[in-house]
């Protein structure tokens, strides 16, 4: 008997893997030329690439970001490359990127607008990353409805402040009346109050109020207003006013209230039916025709009112998929808890429904902001119409490509972040485990 | 001994309309129908004291007016002497075919972005990701006006054509003349045509059906019901054997043949663009309004539908692939009988609305002067008129027409491939 063993009694050194399988040339064969069409699919791609960029780089890059005018530019590139074709001519962008911005607001102003776009970040954050932001900026937020108006369009501190005071009048007579009254009496009695305020007193309070102290600043008109401020100022009033009203609309079409639930499909459907440029005819047309006779509110005003309907609209049916995305069992357990309905909705239907349609909502936000490029048909200057005023200029006559070029990426910026933004949230709100 | 006594009967108070839950939806819903009411009469008051002081009266008479304007991009005859209304009809026709034209287009290119947004080929996903990206991030009204700048600018004019040494010639074996001014494309025509009947006589809204085109639609139809029976007792006798008799030469026959010959006894030819003048005459002419409408919506359009395809074939489970595979279904098989089925049921409902996003945006067409019935009633007929609310309201109205008829439809359709659960 001999002891050797014929067991090995330890593992060997692993060996690599073939050189072909791991790095870069593993990663190519797998993904690019892991069979023969995939091979000719990946050099045709290349092909394509290769095309557009040719075309593209030079284009961009071999440009002029200081001409004045059209003609100047071809001049230099006839001079420079022999061609003026495949050449941005950039100076335009360079020349009128603060009017494409800002429209026609007074450039000595624009701090204001610079400050309403920091004040709207500020104002979001508590809502957008809740738990990295700190508690006080809720005050902002709080206060943003009335700061942004009085920013942009100027005139008296007093108006805001009054149109704020509504809610603390309507706080103290909430306050005062539920000590000696029921539920039901101190709801009326407080609604009553804010409207008698609103409507009745504010005005001459605010005038008093700046007949003792004037605190102004300069007031800007609302046809001053264009360019991609415009776009941002409707697209957030839209967003900001819409939700709300969608999440209404979402539970009146959802409620045993046979005419409420009558009401709200009506509007929804409606709304949904219609192209949003019809809408706009009413808001630039019709509306003041709807209005007493003597009313002639803003231009600008009439337009956020008809999108934010439009955009409640969608909200609305998105808010409905997630409400009926939710399991039966939840609404019968908050029942069960004894939680009456707006409880319920409140604690447990509408944080979980929310989250269920957050891409959803998210989408409608990008839609709604990028149909505010719309008003540029019933005659407000926002960047497209701007773009068309450009090129009416005889020093820009004939310009479309570098213009296209900048309001697409204007557009491109903010929507993109939205959507990753959404991804981001669906991410942080994702309570369950991760199959 | 003891009696039992009916409860004391309550008394109706006024505060159980709202603390008694038997009548508090009642209470509300009479609040709310109050508070609608009132809305409503208030708005309608408005709008007659306002028409009053204004002097207008709500009349659709206009409509019989002589519109005095041209529409260029038609489907049937127009004159400018014709009434509003006519223009109202042929833009609404104008409308419809951009609609259509819009949403097979996308279609197609959005089923085939989004698959390929699902490719194992790492590079084509990409650019494809790209693609969807950067279509989706974008006003659409800001595509329909560059798909507009580049057909107007980039492409040849007629010009070009000419000359011995022309810089520019026409595709597809010399059939198609893509200018600056629109694309002239092969018209269809026969020369011993069957004639045209006109319908409603002299009315706004008469039109002609041309019999040629009846008798072909009558040939295909007849050829693919036939079609479909030979499929059926193909099936029957797959069943009943398990063999399968070879179907395809008939199957093509019985649509072809009659159609080729239907085609010939009618003296089919096509009539092909011909440079005369400063311009292309013959063939069918799209202008570019409408060639920049159509492509810039669906190139828009097709971007969502590739995300909703490829969420929906995402949605199936890979259970279902794996079954499939087990009982030894081809993968081509698999995808048709086992996938696309599943996915349908969750593509179709987004599909729809995205259809819908089409017609509703292909209202944009005033941007680029297409003649659509946003162009003509709530264009150049409101402007001649002066009748804003008559015709903004009778936009909308047709525009609702459209919306509800066209998710009505889809509805139908989707009940039907709808699985069936319990």
């Amino acid at each position: 008997m001999s002891d050797t063993s014929f067991v090995r009694t330890e593992m060997l050194e692993e060996k690599a893997p073939p050189a072909s399988t791991v790095g870069l040339v593993g990663w190519a064969r797998e993904n690019l030329f892991s069979s023969v069409l995939n091979s000719v699919v990946t050099l045709l791609s290349f092909a394509f690439i290769a095309y557009v960029l040719v075309g593209l780089l030079p284009w961009m890059f071999q440009s002029s970001w200081t001409s004045k005018s059209l003609t100047e530019c071809r001049e230099l590139f006839n001079a420079t490359y022999g061609t003026s074709h495949g050449h941005a001519c950039w100076g335009v962008v360079n020349d009128r990127w603060l009017q494409l911005l800002y429209g026609f607001y007074p450039d000595h102003l624009y701090w204001r607008v610079n400050l309403t776009l920091v004040l709207t970040f500020a104002a979001l954050a508590p809502i957008l990353f809740s738990e990295k932001t700190p508690k006080q900026f809720l005050y902002l937020t709080m206060a943003y409805p009335f700061l942004m108006p009085w920013l942009l369009w100027g005139g008296t501190i007093w108006a805001p402040v009054v149109a704020a005071l509504g809610f603390v009048v309507g706080y103290f007579v909430f306050v005062t009346v539920s000590k000696v009254q029921s539920g039901l009496v101190t709801m009326i009695a407080t609604v009553i109050a804010v409207l008698v305020w609103w409507l009745v007193l504010a005005g001459p309070v605010a005038d008093t109020l700046s007949g003792i102290l004037s605190l102004s600043i300069e007031s800007v008109e609302s046809r001053k207003f264009g360019g991609f401020m415009l776009a941002l100022l409707l697209g957030v009033v839209a967003i900001g006013v819409s939700l709300p009203i969608g999440i209404l609309l979402a539970l009146g079409r959802l409620s045993d209230l046979l005419i409420v639930k009558a009401i709200c499909v009506g509007f929804i459907e409606f709304i949904r039916g219609v192209p949003l440029i019809t809408l706009l005819f009413v808001a630039s047309l019709l509306l003041n025709v709807f209005m007493p006779p003597g009313t002639n509110f803003d231009i600008i005003l009439r337009v956020m009112i008809m999108m934010t309907l439009f955009s409640a609209a969608y909200m609305a049916e998105t808010i409905r998929g997630g409400l009926a995305a939710l399991p039966k069992g939840q609404y019968e357990g908050a029942d069960s808890l004894g939680l009456n309905y707006w409880q319920a909705q409140r604690l447990i239907i509408m944080p979980q429904a929310l989250k269920i349609s957050i891409p959803g909502i998210v989408s409608n936000f990008i839609g709604i902001f990028k149909d505010t490029t719309l008003v540029s048909i019933i005659g407000l200057l926002d960047v497209i119409g701007l773009s068309q005023a450009i090129r009416a200029d005889t020093a820009w006559n004939g310009i479309y490509w570098e213009l296209f070029a900048f309001i697409a990426l204007l557009f491109f910026v903010v929507c993109f972040s939205m959507s990753r933004y959404s991804m981001y949230l669906e991410r942080k709100l994702q309570t369950g485990h991760k199959r | 001994m003891t009696t039992l006594t009916d409860p004391p009967k309550e008394s109706f108070r006024l505060s159980m309309l709202i603390y008694d839950t038997r009548y508090r939806s009642a209470t509300i819903q009479v609040i709310a129908l109050l508070f609608f009411m009132l809305a409503a009469a208030w708005l309608v008051n408005n709008t007659i004291n306002n028409l009053n002081s204004l002097g207008k009266e709500i009349t659709f008479g206009f409509f019989s007016e002589p519109a005095g304007y041209d529409i260029n991009q038609r489907l049937l005859d127009y004159q400018n002497r014709d009434s509003h209304l006519r223009a109202a009809f042929i833009g609404l026709l104008n409308t419809l075919v951009v609609a259509v034209l819009g949403c097979i287009t996308a279609t197609v290119l959005g089923v085939f972005i989004g698959v390929l947004r699902l490719s194992k080929n790492w590079i084509v996903a990409r650019i494809m990701t790209v693609y969807v990206e950067m279509f989706r991030n974008v006003p659409v009204l800001l595509w329909i006006i560059v798909a507009m700048a580049i057909l107007t600018e980039a492409l040849p004019s007629p010009r070009d054509f000419r000359g011995e040494n022309p810089e520019a010639s026409m595709a597809v074996f010399d059939t198609v003349a893509v200018t600056n001014r629109g694309v002239y494309i092969p018209e269809a025509l026969f020369s011993r045509s069957l004639g045209d009947i006109h319908v409603l006589g002299d009315s706004s809204l008469r039109f002609d059906i041309s019999l040629d085109f009846m008798a072909i639609m009558a040939v295909l139809i007849a050829g693919l019901f036939f079609s479909r029976k030979i499929k059926q007792s193909a099936d029957k006798i797959q069943e009943a054997t398990g063999i399968r008799p070879s179907t395809i030469w008939k199957r093509l026959g019985v649509v072809f043949i009659p159609l080729i010959a239907v085609l010939v006894a009618l003296g089919f030819h096509l009539g092909y663009p011909e440079l005369k003048g400063f311009n292309f005459q013959g063939g069918t002419h799209m202008r570019n309004s409408l060639l920049a409408l159509w492509l810039a919506l669906s190139l828009y359009t097709a971007a969502f539908i590739a995300e909703i395809v490829r969420g929906g074939i995402l949605a199936i489970s890979h259970g279902q692939t794996e079954a499939a595979g087990a009982l030894g279904l081809r993968s081509g098989r698999i995808m048709s009988l086992v996938v696309l089925p599943q996915a349908l049921r969750v593509i179709i409902p987004p599909m729809i609305s995205n259809y819908l996003n089409l017609t509703k945006n292909s209202s944009l067409a005033i941007a680029v002067g297409y003649m659509d019935i946003t162009g003509t009633m709530g264009g150049i007929t409101m402007n001649q008129t002066g009748r804003e609310l008559e015709c903004v309201v009778l936009l909308m109205a047709v525009y609702l027409v459209i919306s509800l008829s066209i998710s009505g439809a889809m509805n139908v359709y989707n009940s039907r491939v709808k699985l069936v659960e319990r």
